[in-house]
């Protein structure tokens, strides 16, 4: 499998074994941590919004990998602020550097810089669209810790309505004809669109209002953050923030789970629930890189 | 002879494109859209038609110029069951129904505020997931659309 020159844009543009290839390649740069076969490759990261833990994630992968990165992360100091448009940065800043990482609060704006640019472009996030590095990054988690991502049987819990991380993932998960529990409150369910489009996979799908009565069906118990900014009634917020709270009277329960976050998390995950051995949300952060690695290197065909 | 005093009433023409049975209230979107394909012929519009089939019908003539099917088509997203009719001689030797294409450029805007094509200089582009009822995808932001979501440029 070829990727020299692809797009990274969305879990979409996969198939099932371009995933696994590239999980494969994401394995290999989780046991070869250094290496110069990068060294003389540029690459530019161009956030227009910030994000620090995905920028480093990305810049320590390049670095690792023995090659440069350019930052154009400051938007108030580019040209940005002078008017200058989405276009004629991406044809700028493409004949400094061998690859673009972008970052952009609209959605969209990074299959459109990939169309600009003539080299090759990874989405760091494009608003509430697609985050595909952190769909790679969970479905090789889920590799790492079951052995086989076909042993997953996951619940996703919290904001399923607006979780980019949800829909992405359990679009990914959907492609492996995998079995799918949603727990939301109502007002917070998966959209109907996205449910019909993982029913078109012909996978099983729960959607459920109670951890605790699907607990004993999923081995992965996926955590999100119910987000405040989402709610206009504040006091639907205040009565739906605690209602999903993963302490350790939950893992007691149910210690065969293991519990996934994309981070940063606000309280849904007790401090307690750290020491649990199925907690899994910090080594699925640090398998950020790996991944990276993986797709830097095959989009520039190294 | 009713069908002979339709044809009196609309001017036939010798050779070119008709395009039929166009919903009446989209009929001038209709032409507004195909416009590019025909800008040096003559064309003939007309709107408001009775027709038994729809009730009331539009139509465009093109007179001279023989457009493809698949430009027609762009029109099927307003007009699904508008009919393609190749002209020759006063005779139609070709009549097919329109068929949504594939792809959706340029004629539609993306309802999301947030999508890049209403802030950036992007073309916009639609993929049809389902005809009916219908359903497309953003190519940028993803967004699936409804009928009813639609907004035409």
């Amino acid at each position: 499998m070829n990727f020299k020159g692809r797009d990274i844009i969305s879990i979409r543009d996969f198939s099932k074994e371009e995933i696994l290839f590239i999980l494969e390649r994401a394995s290999f740069f989780d046991k070869n941590k250094t290496s110069d076969h990068l060294k003389e490759k540029v690459m530019a990261t161009l956030f227009f919004e910030p994000s620090t833990r995905t920028r480093l994630s990305f810049e320590t992968s390049m670095a690792q990998l023995g090659g440069k990165v350019l930052s154009f992360d400051d938007v108030n100091s580019s040209s940005i602020v002078k008017g200058e448009s989405l276009h004629d940065t991406v044809k700028m800043v493409e004949g400094y550097c061998d690859l673009i990482v972008v970052r952009h609060p609209k959605e969209g704006a990074a299959r459109y810089v990939a169309e600009v640019a003539s080299v090759p472009v990874i989405n760091a996030g494009d608003g509430s669209n697609q985050h595909p590095s952190q769909t790679f990054t969970d479905l090789y988690t889920l590799q790492k810790e079951l052995g086989d991502i076909s042993k997953t049987k996951i619940g996703f819990v919290g904001d399923l309505k607006y979780g980019r991380t949800v829909h992405s993932l359990s679009l990914a998960l959907a492609k492996f004809g995998l079995p799918i529990v949603f727990i939301s409150p109502k007002s917070l369910r998966m959209p109907q669109d996205l449910i019909e489009e993982l029913q078109s996979f012909n996978i099983k799908i729960i959607e459920e209002e109670s951890i605790e009565k699907v607990a004993n069906d999923i081995n992965i118990l996926y955590v999100t953050r119910i987000q405040k900014e989402r709610f206009s009634d504040l006091l639907e917020y205040e009565r739906l923030k605690g209602v999903y709270q993963i302490d350790l009277d939950l893992t007691s329960s149910f210690p065969h789970l293991k519990i996934m976050h994309p981070l940063p998390r606000v309280g849904e995950i007790s401090p307690e629930v750290d020491g649990f051995e199925g907690a899994i949300y910090f080594r699925q952060a640090h398998n950020g890189v790996p991944v990276r690695k993986a797709l830097i290197s095959m989009v520039l065909g190294k | 002879m009713i069908e002979k005093r339709k044809t009196m009433e609309i001017p036939a023409i010798e050779y070119g494109t008709v395009i039929d049975h166009i919903p009446a209230d989209v009929t001038l979107r209709a032409m507004d859209i195909l416009g590019d394909s025909f800008h040096n012929y003559t064309a003939t519009l007309g709107t408001n038609f009775p027709s038994k089939r729809m009730g009331k019908k539009g139509f465009i003539k093109i007179e001279g110029a023989v457009i493809s099917q698949d430009q027609a088509n762009k029109i099927a997203i307003i007009a699904p069951k508008a009919t393609f009719n190749l002209i020759k001689d006063g005779k139609v030797i070709k009549k097919s129904t329109l068929e949504l294409p594939d792809i959706i450029e340029e004629i539609l805007k993306c309802p999301n505020p947030e999508c890049i094509t209403n802030h950036a200089q992007a073309k916009t582009n639609f993929h049809v997931l389902k005809e009916e009822p219908l359903s497309l995808r953003c190519h940028y932001c993803e967004r699936t659309l409804q009928r009813t979501d639609l907004v035409f440029k």
